[in-house]
């Protein structure tokens, strides 16, 4: 009853901030909220280097297109090992919060999944180098390697952090704040995954058919 | 004296209060919802994969086949993988996503018809070298 006579009394709680019932969200929220404005920002970076290659796709100067140089089982094969290592990071957040025997295991699932795309996007941009086909040939070409090469920098990136992670978990244990850098973490791996989807769907599955 | 300030180091970041909830199932739906999403995303992306080398489909139709495929596995993402629902705690993380969608669909659609004009109206280059 008392508390509600305070309500009545002071309806918006002003100088009552302290000792409010409701906190405001908790800090995993905050910060979860904080990094995914973060993601949506590299998003937009994305789609102004996804316009660019949309705008300069058909600009080849004689030179060799799309259909020429993608090879769609190397692309399926990338696309399972970054969709594989999305899940495997899905397993080890889950690890980290409830079942730690899983988390060495997933993280370096993970890595190793991410490493062996790395791997496949540099043998193919070294075979496209090699056969004359590298980012100076054309205007198509300087997009596409921006905008591929762009997105390795990111999983590179993404790779380091978990190695980070992993030497975190390690030397610190579990810890609240750990755990909310591993949230981060698990968002960054997923959220290229989803601009992996819209590269190949863009540059790889609509290239091959130009 | 030692003593005291390592417990509020530990204290402080390494205790879990119960503010911060990380045991609840709202966090993650467990691994279930993963197995879900992994599952959704190998269909779409096996259906994308099949159907740019399949001669089954309507040709003209791949390209529109493609871009909505690619958008239903992004949802799939979004759902499963990173758990941007409809939860009270997710109102802001929304609002945010239709933000960053609208930013993208401007730059992208903006850009291309900008450029498809600036295309049309100008001169091929042969034509531009005659007339110097």
């Amino acid at each position: 009853m008392s508390s509600v006579q305070a309500v009545a009394d002071d309806p918006h709680r002003l100088g009552h901030r302290q000792d409010t019932r409701r906190a405001g969200p908790s800090k995993r929220i905050v910060v979860g909220y904080g990094f995914w404005i973060f993601l949506l920002s590299d998003i937009v970076m994305f789609s102004a280097f996804f316009a660019t290659y949309a705008v300069l796709a058909d600009r080849r100067a004689g030179g060799p297109g799309g259909s020429d140089l993608f090879d769609l089982r190397n692309v399926g094969i990338e696309t399972a090992c970054l969709l594989l290592s999305s899940f495997t990071c899905g397993v080890a957040s889950i690890g980290a919060l409830r079942r730690r025997d899983w988390f060495y295991g997933a993280m370096a699932a993970t890595f190793i999944l991410g490493a062996a795309f790395l791997a496949l996007e540099i043998r193919e941009f070294a075979g496209l180098v090699a056969r004359g086909a590298g980012p100076t040939r054309s205007a198509f070409l300087s997009a596409f390697f921006t905008l591929v090469g762009l997105h390795g920098l990111h999983v590179t990136a993404g790779l380091l952090w978990l190695l980070t992670m992993m030497a975190q978990t390690l030397a610190k244990g579990y810890r609240t704040d750990i755990l909310r850098r591993m949230l981060c973490f698990s968002l960054f791996w997923h959220a290229l995954d989803i601009i992996w989807v819209a590269l190949f769907t863009v540059v790889y599955l609509l290239g091959v058919r130009s | 004296m030692t003593e005291p300030t390592r417990m509020a180091d530990d204290e402080e970041p390494g205790g879990t209060t119960a503010d911060e909830a990380f045991d609840g199932a709202k966090i993650t739906d467990g691994f279930t919802t993963y197995v879900v999403g992994l599952g959704l995303s190998a269909l779409l992306t096996a259906i994308s994969f099949f159907i740019v080398t399949t001669t089954l489909v309507w040709q003209p139709s791949i390209p529109v086949a493609l871009v909505v495929l690619a958008i239903a596995q992004m949802g799939v993402h979004l759902v499963f993988f990173l758990h941007i629902t409809s939860g009270p705690d997710n109102a802001n993380n929304v609002m945010a996503l239709a933000f960053g969608v609208l930013v993208v669909l401007l730059l992208i659609g903006g850009s291309l018809w900008i450029m498809s004009h600036l295309n049309h109206n100008m001169p091929a280059m042969d034509q531009m070298m005659r007339m110097q």
